[in-house]
């Protein structure tokens, strides 16, 4: 009796730990904690080119992440890319006439949206459209006219 | 030449009847599980055996891999200024390949071959049939408690090696090297999804616990009733169960991951 009652207080704590270890892969590790903000919005933002910005990726206000990119399409009548971005309850005191602009975090990193405040005495809500988007830096472009300027001006 | 045709096929015909008595068996023993409920001591003593005597060999092998991937991946990212990605590089390569897989392999080797050897000895000492005479039919009171604490085990055991092994890049990366805690944590969370690469690694653990315990036991209990028998029939789990850890790996892998 007392053999099974020790194999069984071994086995709880097998079991135990396991769990806490999935907890911490889940809490820790990955970004779980972040689904369970119940007081989230969303607002969209039409750009004329995103580059390679992803769903997930990340919404920033100088500097500070706000929220994520929960979504991309194409819109079947501008051909622009519609981004839908998911911000977090704890941000609401956005104005409504902010601009988003896709960066480059870093000279070879990932991109993300970074949010301009404007001035406006309203707040976005749930369901919005950001106006004011400027595309993502697409590196070729710019090297292409820069070479081409360069060609321009030797002449 | 009619001798070797006669022969491939005769290889063949016993590897399928191997085959479909592997399944019949697999049949059998999902049939015992739900009935094991009313008694779950005997799946507490298994997972005892199975599972608790595996946690040591986990945890020590998960700390050194997770801390080789941190040395490893500091090199590589220190060339590029990307030594805060070592975060990332580490939890992502544990938690979606090798925690399921490593431990998968680990736990063919410390409890398949026991399982194997146990059931095998059970079988050449006629303990199986004796259980047999008695009217206790030894597939729902032997192998189905087995089969079930490998089945819970295995995902568990994985968990256990990728937390380590992250805290064991962790400890290599900031302790010995130096990368920022702050930056090693935060880009880990952003990269690292609770549903595409945490819950699709558990899924691949429970999928190998399943085919390691299976082999385990099928050929425990298929063995040859000698102590030579026995012997082969061990050798062949761990052999098999690599086989089918690292195919079944390629296979999850490009399901799960191949679409980006």
């Amino acid at each position: 009796m007392m053999q099974s009652k020790s194999t069984e207080i071994t086995v709880g704590m097998f079991v135990a730990a396991g769990i806490a270890a999935l907890f911490i892969l889940a809490m820790k590790v990955s970004n779980l904690a972040e689904f369970n903000d119940e007081t989230g919005y969303q607002v969209t933002a039409e750009f004329e080119n995103i580059g390679g910005l992803k769903v997930r990726s990340p919404v920033t206000m100088a500097g500070v992440r706000v929220g994520r990119v929960a979504d991309i399409n194409l819109s079947s009548e501008t051909y622009n890319a519609v981004v839908t971005l998911n911000l977090y309850g704890n941000f609401d005191v956005i104005p409504t006439d902010t601009a988003a602009s896709i960066y480059t975090a870093g000279l070879l990193g990932e991109q993300y949206i970074g949010l301009e405040a404007g001035a406006e005495e309203e707040f976005l809500q749930n369901g919005d459209v950001i106006d004011l988007t400027q595309p993502a830096l697409v590196l070729e472009q710019v090297i292409g006219q820069f070479l081409f300027s360069k060609a321009e001006g030797d002449e | 030449m009619i001798d070797t045709i006669r022969s491939l096929g005769r290889w063949g015909l016993s590897s399928f009847e191997r085959l479909g008595r592997g399944h019949l068996f697999l049949i059998r023993i999902v049939a015992g599980i739900p009935e094991l409920f009313l008694r779950f001591s005997l799946v507490v003593h298994q997972l005892f055996s199975v599972g608790v005597l595996s946690v040591f060999l986990i945890l020590i092998s998960g700390l050194f891999v997770g801390m080789v991937l941190g040395l490893q991946g500091y090199n590589t990212l220190v060339d590029f200024g990307a030594e805060e990605s070592l975060g990332v590089l580490v939890s992502l390569s544990l938690v979606r390949e090798l925690g399921p897989v490593v431990s998968a392999l680990l736990f063919a080797g410390r409890a398949g071959s026991a399982l194997t050897a146990e059931i095998g000895l059970m079988k050449s000492t006629e303990q199986l049939s004796g259980m047999e005479m008695m009217a206790v039919d030894p597939i729902r009171r032997v192998i189905a408690p087995r089969f079930l604490a490998g089945l819970i085990s295995m995902p568990l055991l994985a968990a256990l090696f990728s937390a380590v092994g992250i805290f064991g890049g962790f400890l290599v990366g900031h302790g010995l090297l130096g990368v920022d805690d702050g930056a090693f944590w935060s880009q880990m969370q952003v990269k690292t999804d609770w549903y595409d690469d945490v819950l699709n690694g558990i899924i691949k653990s429970i999928v190998f616990g399943f085919v390691v315990t299976w082999i385990a036991l099928f050929e425990g209990y298929d063995a040859t009733p000698t102590s030579e028998g026995v012997g082969r029939a061990t050798t062949r789990t761990v052999v098999h169960s690599a086989f089918a850890i690292l195919g079944l790996d390629f296979v999850l892998t490009a399901l799960m991951f191949g679409e980006e």
